[in-house]
């Protein structure tokens, strides 16, 4: 196997005296997909903000493609290749698809104004290879159903991560159809030679998906099982804790 | 595959753009052909009346310019009449004793100093912007009124006066060229720079805007002090069309600046807005002015009038907005 796209050594979060996260390590390589599950309040939304640059972590060390990296905001992840699409999609309601796949990163033409050919053709491209079915790049985001924004969100991201890309529950708002389709996309997702770790609440989606499942309780990591050789039995009880007893 | 997938939901798409985009026009082409028929022998449609309206609204348009930038950030500038007053009252001081182009540059300065100062507060301390201007708007109502303990003062400084008002250049009066190019500018930094981009996003939604790498606080600041600006300039071209400032100036425009942006197809609550819809929505409010002082309405039933007006086009231009 190649080199580890991220790696996370004895990830350490205090918020004053409150340990979030302890003694978390995990490496994501390349083409692959990590699922992150645990139960409410174990420490996924901490992780998924160390890992986008938005919490630095108190303690251990945060490896990109071998190199050490600090992180104090999200714009610093975002530098370092690393992508995450919200839960709540971060996406402007008001704004076409194309001015949010570059939002914040609006390419100018040799006049300094904004280059909206460019910026439409990169996102027809893009929609098209992700297989996101959106009336036009210049469709208006409200008027898109969930699915199709979730789409965008993640072509988006796919779009300017070159290392990682980071889902946090990608169809928790979704319908059965739209959830199948959004698995698709993020499967495609792989080929695209990026580590993407993926939080979820249901196990189905986890299994069907993942290569590999990261266990997390109470802020620590229980434990890392590739997907093949787990079943679910094991990983609820690696969740609840009863594995443990 | 990229293309539509349902059609109910173009169908929508299009009937919603159509009804937002074209609402202020029809409004404002109506409201010209019921002038122009029923004030057909009043001077209604003679070119300088016409052009008396246009040379009317021009500080309402500048100012409504600023609101078009405020409200797209989602935030709202209640100040700006009291900011008219101060510049005005601040350039005609600076003018009678340091010249023009102090004059210019102290009212244009007081402008964006209160602008810099809502914004701080809104951006730094973060209180909400409409209780920032509505306090700093009655804040400098008094400053205003204590300047000059109520008096009027005159501005003869010929070139001030024809720079900002009664000039012209090839013909055409200097106030409509602020006009034109102040909608020119504000239009093109809205719509084509990665500025105008950020105004619309922040307002939209401000943790996206955030969390793509935008500074929200510094687009805020940035519009409320652009809003200042404006609204500092819209006082040079009153002290200079009337060649006099006094603290009343500016003080009932408030209304029509907004009513003149919100029925131009501007959000209140940010996310979309358009420059030149806050030009048509202006002259709508200036035409309707005109026309029913010609009209020989009093001035209680000019306003009652204009309020119900007002009232119909913000109900429609909001409409199929607001779900």
């Amino acid at each position: 196997m190649s080199a580890p796209i991220l790696q996370l050594q004895d990830i350490r979060k205090n918020f004053g005296g409150l340990t979030a996260i302890e003694n978390f390590s995990l490496e994501v390589f390349p083409g692959e997909i990590v699922a992150l599950v645990g139960d409410n309040g174990a420490g996924k939304s901490t992780l998924v903000k160390i890992i986008s640059g938005v919490h630095p972590p108190s303690s251990g060390t945060i490896t990109i493609e071998g190199k050490p990296v600090t992180m104090s905001n999200a714009t610093m992840g975002r530098a370092h290749g690393i992508e995450v699409v919200y839960q709540d999609l971060a996406l402007a309601d008001q704004q076409t698809v194309y001015m949010n796949m570059f939002l914040g990163r609006e390419p100018l033409n040799r006049f300094g104004l904004l280059d909206r050919r460019r910026m439409i053709d990169e996102t027809e491209k893009l929609v098209k290879e992700l297989d996101v079915r959106i009336p036009s790049a210049h469709a208006t985001i409200r008027d898109l159903s969930g699915g199709q924004r979730q789409g965008v969100a993640i072509a988006r991201a796919t779009h300017w991560a070159s290392k990682l890309i980071l889902l946090d529950e990608p169809t928790a708002a979704l319908g059965v159809a739209e959830t199948a389709k959004v698995e698709a996309i993020v499967q495609s997702l792989e080929q695209r030679n990026v580590g993407i770790l993926i939080i979820s609440h249901s196990l189905d989606q986890v299994f069907k998906l993942s290569d590999r499942i990261c266990v997390l309780r109470r802020g620590k990591q229980i434990g890392v099982r590739e997907t093949k050789k787990t079943d679910k039995n094991e990983i609820i009880a690696m969740i609840t804790g009863l594995q443990q007893q | 595959m990229t293309s539509a997938n349902t059609g109910t939901e173009v169908g929508s798409f299009a009937s919603r753009f159509n009804l937002q985009q074209y609402v202020v026009y029809l409004g404002f082409l109506a409201i010209f052909l019921f002038f122009a028929f029923m004030l057909r022998d009043s001077g209604f449609l003679t070119v300088r009346n016409l052009s008396n309206i246009v040379l009317q609204t021009a500080p309402v348009t500048i100012m409504a310019i600023g609101l078009v930038f405020v409200m797209s950030a989602g935030e709202i500038d209640l100040s700006i009449g009291s900011i008219v007053a101060v510049s005005a009252l601040t350039a005609a001081v600076t003018i009678a004793s340091y010249g023009m182009a102090a004059g210019i540059v102290a009212g244009l300065g007081a402008g964006i100093l209160i602008g810099l100062i809502n914004g701080a507060l809104v951006a730094y301390v973060r209180l909400p912007s409409f209780l920032v201007t509505l306090a700093t708007m009655g804040l400098f109502a008094g400053v205003s009124r204590s300047m000059t303990d109520l008096r009027s003062i005159s501005v003869t400084n010929e070139a001030f006066t024809g720079f900002f008002g009664s000039g012209s250049l090839l013909g055409v009066p200097s106030l409509i060229w602020w006009t034109v190019i102040a909608i020119a500018v504000g239009h093109l930094i809205y719509r084509e720079t990665r500025f105008g981009a950020h105004v619309l996003a922040t307002g939209d939604n401000a943790r996206a805007a955030s969390v793509s790498g935008i500074s929200v606080p510094k687009i805020r600041l940035a519009v409320l002090t652009i809003s200042g600006g404006l609204a500092g300039l819209a006082g040079l071209l009153y002290a200079g069309r009337l060649q006099a400032a006094k603290y009343t100036l500016g003080e009932t425009d408030l209304m029509t600046v907004i009513a003149a942006v919100i029925v131009g197809g501007t959000l209140l609550n940010g996310g979309k807005g358009s420059i030149v819809g806050a030009l048509v929505g202006s002259l709508m409010m200036g035409m309707l002015n005109n026309g029913l002082i010609l009209m020989g309405l009093s001035v209680s039933d000019q306003m009652i009038v204009r309020g119900l007006i007002i009232l119909t086009a913000v109900a429609v231009s909001l409409r199929d907005k607001s779900r």
